[in-house]
């Protein structure tokens, strides 16, 4: 459930930044370069839940083809070629995540993630000190309706790791996307208010596997909101092993 | 041929200010006002946020004091929850609190007035500042800076920052105290009751030498307004908010925050983006009222530990029970650091100090809720409204500074009346102008901070428009 495609036991080779490496014929060029102790940022990604693609720092070069590609979403072939960093990649890379951070407010100082954050940890990682695009300073509201949750769409980055952990582990598929664009949102059924939705559990995934400020628990200040994200692995490992 | 002269950037004080006189024909001073030039709107930003939020948010109002915004913001959010906090996270809050203070006042005593008390109001403006102290006076400026590292460290060993922690929480402090940091905290103080001994002993040799500004720096008579202990003692955290007059007899008592509007009222005037608050029952402008170190030494029998109270009687066999000169601003202050480095220690040696059970936990049980403390300036009211999810839908900030607004008006007024020809213009007439608003230690962006050296152009324009004279600070 991982990967575009399923995995085989037939064998490939290929390279990653000079490194010759090898791995199982369908496995993602992400999956590899981690396995082989090769960097590649990503935010949307996570393991245990289907390929997304929507973030787009995983994008890497591979050697013939004009197009940069998705890391996570392309498929490793024999005799690939990849380059993981460079510096058309890593400009791409801090340009998005300025991007993220001009879309939305994010601000970190008084945010209940700060210092406990993917996206700011990403900031921090690529060496962003300033914004360079203008902010949007959107108005958004903050769904504070559930009675442990909250959403706070200033935070967000539409990763939509909530959408697809809702729908694919817990099977309640609360939440989806509306909207295009700048407009795109995380919604809870028809587009209700959390606290009103009838089909969330309550299972708080959502809430641990966000990468920003933009699922908390509720009654958290500044600073305390800490993730636990290391159920999912385990839950996909004994799905799978069932299956 | 009317003139004003306008000295553009108020220098030594905390954030940005300008300050007109008005001249009349003669060349004498007829008016004089000092203007706020920052606009913050942070009462307006903060619609929408989680109530949880509130302190984190506020505290960023300001980076000298972020410890008094958290306490009062805090104290408004333990009333939306309507909970008291557990005895232990009070202690603590206070040990922060007065930690702050410490700081703080060191700052302005040390780093921003000093200098005008040790090289003279007409002193060379190039080394009548900080860097001036290091050099000319090395031992005293370095026990200012290792008085402001006392309070600066006590800062960051309970909230892991000296600046902004996150510590202060609704409901208390999200982490105890451990004994570790206890010890630490406990082996400084003897080092600094002896600086700010120090500080005292100096003080008492300079404060004689400017009979002139004691007279004239906002020496006027006012009411006095703080928060004072139920049994009369000094008092930073909690407590009734008690207005007194001139002689130091109590006007009112205030023991319900959420009625602080009758007390106070908000006047707006054009010439500021700091706002004007005064004593209702006595209206606009007569409900004039000082805030600060002076004004709660004033309304304090006494501070309550052995130290500052040899000290306030000293303070009180020469100046009596109730000064009106702002003047005397740095003598109080000097008195709050002795007493709040005792108060620290004694807190500390509370044998419940280490208790773990450092915060209530509760979901929001009213819909307003407002939180007053003791800020190193004076008296600071912060007034949340929420709605049923527990988001803000609307905050009232008294700012301690502002609440000296009016006096620091009139104080401007009176010195430059005293103090500045318009006919001849020198530098030290206008330091004085700036000195009396350094008494008051105002804080106005809360986040920008002056030093000594920032430039300063004052000029003499006539009613035409014509430059006079013109007066270079480089």
């Amino acid at each position: 459930m991982n990967t575009p495609v399923d995995i085989t036991t037939e064998s490939i080779t290929l390279q990653i930044d000079d490194k010759d490496v090898s791995c199982r014929k369908g496995e993602t060029v992400l999956q590899v370069a981690r396995e082989n102790g090769i960097d590649i940022p990503t935010l949307c990604y996570m393991e245990g839940l289907t390929v997304w693609g929507g973030c787009r720092l995983c994008m890497v070069e591979i050697a013939g083809s004009p197009k940069l590609q998705a890391a996570c979403a392309t498929v490793c072939m024999e005799g690939m070629n990849i380059c993981t960093k460079s510096p058309r990649l890593e400009n791409y890379r801090r340009m998005i995540v300025e991007l993220l951070f001009a879309e939305r407010n994010h601000v970190c100082s008084v945010c209940v993630s700060n210092g406990h954050c993917e996206l700011q940890s990403m900031a921090v990682k690529l060496g962003i000190d300033h914004v360079r695009f203008a902010y949007r300073f959107p108005h958004l509201e903050v769904d504070n309706s559930h009675d442990r949750m909250r959403m706070d769409h200033n935070r967000c980055i539409l990763c939509s790791r909530c959408v697809r952990v809702c729908a694919e582990v817990e099977g309640a598929h609360t939440k989806d996307i509306k909207g295009r664009g700048v407009l795109a949102a995380i919604i809870h059924d028809l587009d209700q208010n959390w606290g009103e939705s009838s089909t969330c559990t309550s299972c708080g995934k959502c809430v641990n596997i966000c990468p920003t400020g933009a699922l908390t628990h509720r009654g958290t200040a500044v600073g305390e909101m800490t993730k636990k994200t290391t159920f999912l692995p385990y839950l996909t490992l004994m799905r799978e092993a069932q299956l | 041929m009317n003139k004003t002269i306008t000295i553009e950037g108020v220098t030594r004080i905390e954030g940005h200010a300008r300050i007109t006189i008005q001249l009349d024909d003669q060349g004498k001073v007829c008016d004089a006002q000092f203007h706020v030039t920052q606009f913050r709107g942070f009462e307006k930003f903060v619609q929408g946020r989680p109530l949880t939020e509130m302190p984190g948010i506020m505290a960023r109002i300001c980076g000298i004091c972020p410890v008094s915004h958290l306490m009062a913001s805090a104290k408004a959010c333990d009333d939306l929850l309507a909970v008291d906090i557990p005895p232990t996270a009070n202690k603590l809050r206070r040990i922060m609190n007065l930690a702050q203070i410490v700081q703080s006042h060191a700052l302005s005593f040390f780093h921003l007035s000093s200098p005008d008390l040790l090289f003279g109001m007409d002193g060379d403006p190039a080394s009548r500042n900080i860097f001036g102290l290091i050099r000319d006076h090395p031992e005293f400026a370095r026990d200012g800076i290792l008085l402001r590292k006392f309070g600066q460290d006590i800062i960051s060993l309970l909230g892991e920052k000296k600046i902004h922690p996150a510590w202060v929480v609704p409901g208390g402090v999200n982490a105890p105290l451990t004994a570790q940091h206890r010890d630490l905290i406990l082996a400084e103080i003897p080092a600094a009751l002896s600086r700010a001994a120090r500080a005292l002993e100096y003080f008492h040799t300079v404060r004689d030498r400017y009979p002139a500004e004691v007279d004239a720096f906002a020496n006027f008579p006012t009411l006095f307004a703080g928060l004072i202990s139920p049994a009369g003692l000094i008092e930073h955290y909690d407590g009734a908010l008690r207005f007194v007059d001139e002689n130091a007899a109590p006007v009112a008592d205030l023991t319900d925050p959420h009625q602080y509007q009758s007390m106070i009222g908000e006047a707006v005037e054009k010439h500021s983006y700091l706002k004007s608050p005064y004593f209702r029952p006595r209206g606009y402008p007569e409900g004039i009222y000082r805030v600060g170190p002076l004004a709660r030494i004033i309304l304090a029998e006494r501070c309550g530990t052995p130290r500052a109270d040899a000290e306030l009687g000293i303070f009180r066999t020469r100046l009596g029970r109730s000064p009106q000169s702002s003047f005397h601003y740095h003598w109080a202050r000097l008195i709050e650091i002795l007493y709040g480095i005792e108060m620290i220690q004694r807190l500390l040696e509370y044998p419940d100090i280490l208790n773990t059970h450092v915060r209530s936990r509760a979901r929001p049980n009213r819909l307003e809720g407002v939180g007053i403390s003791e800020a190193p300036r004076g008296t600071l009211i912060h007034h949340y409204r929420i709605d049923e999810n527990a988001r803000m839908v609307w905050a009232n900030l008294i700012i301690a500074t502002g609440n000296n607004n009016l006096a620091m008006n009139r104080g401007v007024l009176q010195v430059a009346q005293r103090f500045v020809d318009g006919t001849h213009l020198e530098e030290g007439m206008l330091n004085r102008v700036e000195a009396v608003i350094r008494c008051f230690d105002p804080c106005l962006s809360c986040s920008t901070h002056a030093l000594g050296q920032m430039p300063l152009c004052i000029e003499l324009i006539n009613s035409t428009g014509e430059l006079c004279d013109v007066l270079q600070r480089d």
